[in-house]
């Protein structure tokens, strides 16, 4: 096994936080975005809380397969999953189902630093090589994209998220954690995600 | 009516549109009666704490989904009921074929199958074993109306003498 030092960020990154916060200014559909467990999900927070944020505390490995779940329920929606590349690589067979069932209505953002951040920064497999773009495509994503820059990752959010899916898009981004944590209370989030959704059951109590 | 007839028939009263799965040799009626009926929407899972998250989401978002996995699937998903399923109230509903008891002839699926109840027990989470089919549509009934009404998950544990069980060829 090679041991690297994954210390030293990618030549020409991008940040995860500057990069959630664009996307969350593109977003004026109410499309729906589960954050992954880790900085992924708390840079979505820190980029502002909206009702159709899902935040993720645990589970790893499955933005891609709630995403999934969400797109179905609702396919006029806007539908995007935003992952780790450890959490992608953990659970690499849901691309294999994505591609299969084909959501038209779903986009897969993936964060790419190469590290388990949020342990102390292990190298991932994608430090030595795995390339996560050519995986998403060789299960059945065709389009699936490297972000050349920050002004590629502009352009491609700029396409509608409630057609043309699935999509994959993966940056290599530093390795910079989010400013700050979300909010660490499942019950709430899931309540404001399904009034979000309009699928709650609060009635009067969500007035 | 044969059992696999009956939770079909059970699911549709109670609007459980979404069937994600793991294939087992036991379910095979029940998968092939949900992928047969326009009705359901099946998704074959690569592993079963995905098809479990798939149905969280579309919980969430409106349309009720079950589960169906082997004895040896429910030990990949502890950790997608402690972290996602009973901390955010989804109400899943699981359905798992009982290996390990019965004239199993797997030592492994012995020792998973002991794994199921404690893990099911340590998490709280209701499950009935479904042996007898003159009772199946009324505890499956009831139990889904008690998901929903109380966002708590439950598991039906399909047990041989509902199911025949998988048995040894020679």
């Amino acid at each position: 096994m090679p041991v690297a030092d994954a210390s030293s960020s990618p030549i020409n990154a991008l940040n995860r936080t500057d990069l959630t916060a664009k996307l969350a200014a593109k977003l004026c559909h109410d499309e729906a975005v589960i954050g992954g467990i880790g900085n992924t999900n708390f840079d979505l927070f820190a980029a502002g809380h909206r009702p159709q944020n899902f935040y993720m505390l645990g589970s790893m490995g499955l933005a891609c397969p709630i995403a999934l779940g969400v797109a179905l329920a609702q396919p006029e929606r806007g539908v995007i999953a935003l992952e780790g590349d450890g959490s992608i690589l953990m659970s690499l067979g849901c691309l294999a189902t994505i591609g299969m069932v084909k959501p038209r209505n779903l986009t897969i953002i993936i964060m790419d630093n190469g590290i388990y951040q949020i342990t102390g920064k292990q190298p991932t497999a994608t430090h030595y090589g795995t390339d996560i773009v050519a995986i998403a495509r060789g299960a059945g994503i065709s389009d699936s994209l490297w972000v050349r820059d920050g002004a590629h990752f502009a352009e491609l959010i700029e396409r509608p998220f409630t057609s043309g899916g699935p999509k994959l898009i993966a940056a290599r981004i530093d390795d910079q954690p989010a400013p700050l944590q979300t909010v660490r209370d499942p019950s709430l989030i899931r309540g404001r995600f399904m009034k979000g959704l309009g699928t709650g059951r609060g009635g009067a109590l969500d007035s | 009516m044969a059992w696999s007839e009956i939770l079909l028939d059970t699911l549709k009263a109670n609007a459980v549109r979404l069937v994600t799965y793991v294939p087992d040799n036991v379910l095979t009626p029940l998968i092939q009666g949900v992928v047969a009926d326009k009705f359901f929407s099946s998704i074959v899972a690569t592993r079963e704490d995905e098809a479990v998250g798939i149905v969280a989401g579309a919980w969430m978002a409106g349309l009720h989904g079950c589960v169906l996995m082997q004895t040896s699937g429910f030990g990949v998903i502890p950790n997608v009921l402690a972290s996602l399923v009973v901390p955010y109230q989804i109400p899943a509903i699981l359905f798992v074929s009982e290996r390990g008891t019965l004239g199993e002839f797997n030592l492994g699926q012995v020792l998973v199958s002991r794994t199921m109840r404690p893990t099911l027990d340590a998490l709280a989470i209701t499950y009935h074993t479904l042996a007898d089919q003159d009772r199946l549509h009324f505890m499956v009934d009831r139990s889904i109306k008690q998901a929903v009404a109380t966002q708590c998950p439950v598991a039906f544990i399909l047990s041989p003498l509902l199911t025949g069980g998988k048995t040894f060829k020679s």
